[in-house]
């Protein structure tokens, strides 16, 4: 019995040994992946100073290290750019931070970004940038500091296909108002066999690669209404005064939809986007940044509308702002920080930088030197402000948390599978307090 | 070559040693001295006692989440495991053909990660619960329970089956003779003789399901995210969400502060499952 002794010692200490290790093993939390520049040149620079740029744009992680590299070899100032990737731009942001070498410029959502960070901006009041901005607006201010400056703007509304708009009968001059659209969507719907389609709208995917377009950037009209009415920028207590306006469009988007409301729960953001690519709907939420999925249907066949909320009609423009907004570390030495700023100066100002923005990048920046982006539906955006519609802002930048939009999402499902709207109502007005007085 | 061994030993231990070291104990102190702290990034914080514990016990979500997981490790273990030995059983009986194909197949599902099986998962339980009618995953609470067990017995019931089919090849074939020449049955020979030899085995099984289903996380997180409401969140995926969905500078603290008590209690509870079953260990 002798191997048979020592084979059990054996699985006696292996189990000891598991015991130590796997046991106390805490789940970890997925590593984000990044690509990392490498565009750490070896010429000696002129001066001290390096920038580290995190961005959070998975899409223009190429570009960003091409002009990277540009400005490396026009000043001898390395600069390194790193991206996270997506969805992990807070985790990596924390993890970065902790770092010595830390990095100097980095980028918020907005306010509630702010929140979290307001203790690493640099107050950028009076530097260069800030003096390039088109709009004061457009500024992340901390009381009186300027913690950011933003430096891309999206425009969002409802996408519509022009071909299969026209096909049913119907114009762009048509649709007014909420009650003319909807009248327009129960049409087109209850003929969708004769006209070869799904439905009117793209299926309102609830998972999670789809559920913003409804919980924040849908969710953005009630509250800027609100703020508007009750002359607010921000609120402790959303009174939710504009949520049947919210229900009647989002009633819309799931009856006069490609699918039935119960199996929204599944639907992704790659449903929509195909419905609309494949001409099965004809309105699809949506905003600028669609255009990389969908340019390839021709600028002709593309057009936008304001969502119509039943407020003011008359005067509504397309959805327009910003949650990309540059922030200097506060932390980074002296040396550093002016790096960061001539860089930022650099890239806005000089024809490199506002090319590959504008072009490569696809950005609209709202910077004086600024060159206009091909984006058909940037141009779009820009006829209804120079039609006097005014653009509605992107208040949403005030939602309290993750928390909220998650817990919005989960009543807006089960309302759409057949629950109450009672439910939406909670998570909208009550969650808002409690979330709010949570991130205090 | 005990001498040598006597000599040398450090040496051997010594990788391990360092990875547990600077992979375990260091971040594991660092832990818990953050979980006494309010920070936003790890290099600079703030001391405030126990403030985040009193918060984090007092959180309802934690609460739910800790009780949800405890049914879920209770409910898995024992399927796990009962079905895992059935298999093994079946699959060591001497004329059984095919045995080794059986085994790979059985095993394979182990092989795939966490996240990918959640997601694959996902679609198959949300394509039955929509042709039976019911609401989809994301609605329906007890539909993601029971999937996440599902999910967790398909894919470690392989694993464990492997080491329960190691565990009966080396009971020695004297002691099934002998056991069948005092005349007795499968069923005794079961009770009598394979499973009090099987005790080691067990021990290792049963700790592995146990804290395998305290600390599930990444089939949890791909399968139903939590959705509806946290109502599916297991303590991992809560510790996870309190950490990065919060908005707010306490919200770090409260999560680190949950992982220690998370920690703490999956380890006591090993330890004590590990006293228990090796003392039902016989001496071979």
């Amino acid at each position: 019995m002798k191997n048979n002794m020592s084979r059990r010692q054996f699985v006696k200490f292996t189990t000891a040994g598991a015991a130590s290790a796997a046991s106390l093993g805490i789940a970890g939390c997925g590593s984000s992946s990044s690509s990392s520049s490498n565009s750490t040149n070896e010429t000696s620079s002129s001066s001290s100073g390096s920038v580290y740029y995190l961005n959070f744009k998975p899409e223009v992680d190429e570009q960003w290290q091409e002009l990277a590299q540009k400005y490396t070899d026009e000043t001898g100032v390395e600069v390194e750019v790193v991206t996270a990737a997506s969805d992990t731009y807070e985790q990596k942001l924390q993890s970065e931070m902790a770092k010595s070498s830390a990095p100097t410029l980095f980028q918020l959502n907005g306010p509630v970004g702010l929140q979290n960070w307001k203790d690493y901006c640099y107050d950028l009041s009076g530097s260069a940038i800030e003096g390039e901005l088109t709009s004061s607006d457009l500024e992340l201010k901390d009381g009186d500091s300027v913690a950011g400056v933003a430096f891309v703007e999206e425009t969002y509304g409802l996408i519509y296909n022009k071909t299969l708009l026209t096909k049913a009968g119907y114009s762009e001059s048509d649709i007014t108002s909420f009650d003319t659209l909807k009248k327009v969507a129960d049409d087109i719907q209850s003929r969708k066999d004769e006209l070869g389609i799904k439905g009117a709208f793209t299926s309102a995917g609830m998972d999670d690669s789809s559920n913003w377009r409804y919980t924040t950037h849908l969710a953005n009209l009630p509250i800027y209404y609100e703020y508007k009415a009750d002359d607010e920028t921000d609120t402790d207590a959303i009174k939710g005064t504009y949520l049947p306006n919210y229900k009647d469009v989002f009633d819309m988007y799931i009856t006069d939809a490609t699918c039935e409301g119960s199996e929204l729960a599944s639907k992704t953001g790659d449903d929509a986007s195909n419905e609309f690519l494949n001409g099965q709907a004809v309105f699809y939420q949506n905003g600028t940044w669609a255009y990389d999925d969908i340019g390839t249907m021709g600028d002709d066949t593309l057009g936008m509308l304001p969502i119509y909320f039943g407020v003011d009609d008359s005067d509504q423009g397309l959805c327009t702002g910003s949650e990309n907004y540059w922030c200097v570390n506060k932390n980074a030495s002296d040396d550093d920080i002016q790096a960061t700023l001539d860089f930022m100066y650099w890239v806005v100002t000089s024809d490199e930088g506002t090319t590959a923005l504008a072009d490569d990048m696809g950005f609209v920046c709202p910077f004086k030197s600024a060159k206009e982006a091909t984006n058909p539906f940037v141009t779009i955006a820009n006829d209804y402000i120079s039609n006097g519609k005014t653009p509605i802002a992107w208040s949403f930048t005030t939602i309290p948390s993750e928390e909220w939009k998650s817990t919005l999402s989960s009543a807006l499902t089960s309302y759409a599978a057949g629950g109450s709207w009672d439910g939406v109502k909670t998570a909208f007005v009550d969650n808002w307090a409690t979330e709010k007085a949570a991130s205090e | 070559m005990k001498k040598a061994l006597k000599k040398w030993w450090p040496l051997f231990v010594l990788p391990t040693a360092l990875s547990f070291v600077f992979g375990f104990i260091i971040p594991f102190c660092q832990g818990v001295y953050l979980s006494l702290c309010e920070f936003k990034v790890i290099s600079n914080t703030t001391f405030v006692g126990l403030r985040n514990y009193v918060d984090a016990l007092a959180d309802e979500q934690f609460t739910h989440a800790f009780w949800l997981t405890t049914g879920f490790a209770i409910t898995v273990t024992v399927l796990v495991n009962v079905i895992a030995l059935a298999i093994a059983l079946a699959l060591t009986r001497n004329h059984l053909r095919g045995s080794n194909v059986f085994r790979t197949v059985f095993f394979m599902p182990n092989l795939i990660g966490g996240i990918v099986l959640g997601y694959i998962w996902q679609i198959l339980i949300n394509c039955v619960l929509s042709n039976v009618g019911e609401q989809l995953l994301a609605l329906n609470t007890t539909a993601g329970y029971w999937g996440l067990v599902i999910l967790t017995l398909w894919q470690q019931a392989g694993y464990m089956m492997i080491i329960y089919i190691a565990g009966l090849q080396s009971i020695p074939t004297d002691y099934l003779e002998a056991a069948k020449v005092d005349g007795a049955n499968a069923w005794q020979t079961f009770w009598k003789v394979k499973i009090p030899n099987l005790m080691p085995t067990i021990t290792i099984c049963l700790f592995l399901t146990i804290t395998n289903g305290f600390k599930l996380f990444d089939q949890n997180l791909a399968l139903t995210g939590g959705d509806p409401n946290h109502e599916s969140e297991l303590l991992a995926l809560n510790i996870y969400n309190t950490f990065y969905s919060r908005t707010g500078a306490k919200w770090m603290g409260i999560g680190q502060a949950k992982a220690v008590i998370f920690c703490i209690l999956v380890v006591a509870i090993a330890l004590i499952q590990l006293k228990i079953t090796k003392s039902k260990e016989v001496q071979q």
